[in-house]
């Protein structure tokens, strides 16, 4: 036997033992977890089991396990590894899976119907598959030479358009019905929530937990003063993000000493601090009642309802009535609002405002000795943040009719904050396409009903993985000497809080 | 010319607890010099520099900074941001402390921050685009490149500062504080880690600094070539007190700085090894 064939004889060996131990480990847990399940009968409380799944999660450990090691985990035996299964062969099995996987997705989009625990192995594997393609084989080569082709020629200048047209036709297509409407409407408030906390967070590099606070004062500022004062929500949009920047300021003085861990537990407080307020000022707030019958939003003066009379929507364009135009119009408002957000960042960003904030992230002191006032520096960023943040809130309110202080909770600041960590910090492109994955994403599974917090747990450890600073981890210099530079992620410092 | 010194302190006192690491230290720096801070490991070298720049607030003493144009300001009783702005004194950091994930340029535009703050309306002027606010901006381009030309990093202005080499960083770092628009540069050990070519570079681009832009400077360095080549005066500190000041000929003579810092040539010393044999 050469010294070759010992040499991969021992990696596989090897692999195999780790393997198998990592399935006797997955047998130990899932018997508690997985082995059985109880039943309501009619009599009692009964045990069933569901060895068949154990089987299944064990056989999952054991060939991923495999896979990793093989493939994937060891990069200075590659080489060998490669040789061991055959670089091309690897390569044509998991483009394979991956092909296989895309189609059923389409499939699956296109309206055939697969069971809810099917659905999420085949996206799961097919999305391993990809992952592994891309990392181990010249299919990734071929993408990056691609995307170095495409970003060569003028086709990209043209993608944002392209992008922007199909978000301007979207509700014009056959796809959007009422459901889909609804999950665009909410994916784009939470772009929009997201690209504004990108700017404490991602710009800044200032760990903000209470972003939901701002997105509150924003909602119960629109539902105030619209009720009590019967101002259109055109009138409230700027108040409500005025009022938001103005309690990001409030929350800004006592928090401009802290950093990191200690910026960041008071900055929790503060979100819970407004949310508690919201439920114990009865008589402003509603409590835990909430406000309802919040005014929706009206088409230049036209509303949206059934009767159709001179001064509706329908009646003035004479058409049939749709609960769906009032959708479209609140997508519009929506795609308006987080472009407006998106422009402003990205103009701020080359202003020597917005300079200062990515400086503060990069070193605080250093800002200092170049004659910065950080503390206005920090105040701007938590300002302006807080705007955007206020006029989501407003359009929340808007849309929803009705808000609480349930919509208001922790998770909602911990999901925004999710968003920007895995877009990639000071990312505006990044974050959008975390917000489609994570509330898309979520909606996809569904069916998987608690589980889907597993999901989206396992996506954020393989994120950590293999893109530990976000989609988009490079950031575009915001003034160039000569054009096309690109600051590479390893560079990028995530500030200190 | 103004003769009044750029810098004066007067008894600065700096306790750290019951430590005191400068004792009553008093020195002046003259207008259009340059002026090294020389002396032992921890003798209060980089405290009186932080004294001076704000970012210690001195127990007891002054540290006063008079402009060209007369207006003299009291650092000690300034936020340290407010030096800068305000009194012109810029700083460089023992450890270089670039905005390493910002372009070269990028770092020169941020020293720039209160002039295009200012050109840019507070951002509202910017945000729009006005015209006034684009030659404001291509100005301040135009002056952090001049200086990225002095410091020959002219064709690395779009590289992330964190991936130029030491003596690179160490360059930037200078050009950065002086797109403050200082009159006083500090500089805290610009020659550490610097191979004697970039060390012998760097002597050019100080005595430039000083010559053609009329900057005075304040220098902490070990480098003895460095120090003494540029120095106009050399101020020594040990224990928190100063035990000389003078020209670099005096100083190299004092036997007190001798004795304290700069030790003796093997030849000078009776009863070395060579003499006894």
């Amino acid at each position: 036997m050469s010294d070759g064939d010992t040499a991969r004889a021992a990696a596989l060996s090897a692999a195999l033992v780790d393997a198998v131990k990592w399935a006797l480990v997955a047998l130990l847990l899932s018997i508690p977890l997985l082995a059985w399940r109880t039943i309501d009968t009619p009599t009692a409380l009964d045990l069933v089991s569901r060895w068949p799944v154990v089987a299944e999660a064990v056989a999952i450990v054991f060939v991923g396990r495999l896979v990793m090691l093989l493939a994937v985990l060891t990069p200075n035996r590659s080489h060998e590894t490669r040789e061991l299964i055959g670089p091309h062969a690897i390569g044509a099995a998991f483009c394979g899976i991956a092909l296989v996987g895309l189609i059923v997705a389409f499939g699956w989009l296109a309206g055939f119907e697969i069971a809810g625990w099917w659905r999420f192995r085949l996206l799961l594997v097919s999305w391993l598959a990809f992952l592994i393609v891309f990392q181990q084989t010249s299919i990734g080569l071929v993408f990056a030479s691609l995307a170095r082709w495409l970003s060569g020629t003028k086709l990209t200048s043209y993608l944002p358009w392209a992008g922007l047209g199909a978000l301007a036709v979207f509700p014009a297509l056959p796809v959007a019905d009422r459901y889909t409407l609804d999950l665009a409407v909410m994916v784009l408030t939470y772009v929009m929530l997201g690209w504004g906390l990108n700017i404490v967070v991602g710009l800044a590099g200032l760990l903000d937990l209470g972003y939901v606070a701002f997105y509150a004062v924003g909602a119960y500022a629109y539902a105030l003063l619209a009720q009590n004062f019967g101002l259109s929500f055109w009138i409230c949009l700027p108040l409500a993000g005025i009022l938001a920047a103005f309690w990001g300021v409030l929350l800004g003085f006592p928090v401009l000493r802290l950093r990191g861990d200690y910026l960041a537990i008071v900055t929790l407080a503060f979100g819970e601090i407004i949310r508690i307020l919201l439920l114990n000022w009865q008589s402003l707030t509603g409590g835990p009642n909430g406000i309802s019958g919040i005014p929706r939003p009206s088409f230049f003066g036209l509303v949206f309802d059934a009767t159709c009379g001179p001064g509706s929507f329908c009646g003035f364009f004479g058409i049939e009535h749709s609960s769906l135009h009032r959708i479209m119009w609140l997508y519009y408002i929506i795609l308006v609002l987080a472009l407006f957000t998106a422009w402003v960042t990205t103009r701020v960003r080359r202003l020597p405002v917005g300079r200062a904030w990515e400086a503060l992230r990069e070193d605080e002191i250093a800002c200092r000795a170049l004659g910065l006032n950080t503390t206005l520096v920090k105040l701007s960023a938590f300002a302006m943040g807080a705007m955007f943040g206020g006029f989501a809130g407003s359009f929340f309110a808007t849309k929803q009719g009705f808000i609480s202080p349930e919509s208001f909770t922790f998770m909602e600041s911990a999901t925004i904050l999710a968003m920007v960590v895995m877009g990639g910090m000071g990312s505006q492109i990044g974050v959008a396409v975390a917000a489609l994955v994570m509330v898309g994403g979520i909606e996809l599974f569904r069916d998987l009903e608690l589980y889907r917090m597993l999901v989206f747990g396992l996506v954020m450890v393989v994120m950590m993985i293999w893109r530990p600073r976000g989609f988009v981890g490079s950031r575009t210099p915001t003034i160039v000497h000569q054009r096309g530079a690109v600051v590479s992620a390893g560079n990028v410092k995530e500030g200190h809080g | 010319m103004n003769t009044v010194p750029i810098l004066s302190v007067e008894n600065l006192t700096m306790r750290f607890g019951g430590l005191t690491a400068v004792d009553s230290f008093s020195f002046a720096a003259r207008r259009g010099d340059i002026t090294a801070l020389i002396g032992p490991n921890g003798a209060g070298k980089t405290t009186v520099f932080n004294c001076i720049t704000g970012f210690y607030k001195a127990t007891e003493g002054a540290v006063v900074v008079t402009r060209e144009d007369g207006r003299r300001f009291d650092l000690h009783r300034m936020a340290d941001f407010r030096i800068t702005a305000k009194a012109g004194v810029a700083r460089t950091f023992q450890n270089i402390r670039l905005f390493s994930g910002m372009t070269c340029l990028e770092n020169l535009m941020v020293a720039q921050h209160n002039v295009l703050m200012k050109a840019s309306g507070f951002s509202v002027i910017g945000l729009l685009g006005l015209p006034s606010w684009t030659k404001a901006q291509a100005s301040a381009v135009d002056l952090a490149m001049a200086w990225l030309e002095k410091v020959r990093l002219a064709d690395r202005a779009d590289m992330a500062a964190g991936e130029l080499s030491y003596g690179d960083q160490r360059r930037l770092e200078i050009a950065r504080a002086m797109c403050t628009g200082p009159e006083l540069l500090c500089l805290d050990e610009p020659a550490a880690g610097l191979n004697p070519r970039e060390s012998a570079e760097l002597n050019t681009l100080l005595q430039a600094i000083k010559s053609e832009h009329g900057v005075s400077i304040l220098l902490i360095e070990h480098d003895m070539g460095v120090v003494m080549q540029v120095s106009d005066r050399i101020v020594v500190l040990d224990h928190g007190a100063k035990i000389a000041e003078g020209t670099p000929a005096e100083i190299r003579v004092d036997p007190k700085v001798i004795a304290a810092y700069l030790g003796v040539d093997d030849e000078e010393v009776p009863g070395s090894l060579e003499d006894r044999r």
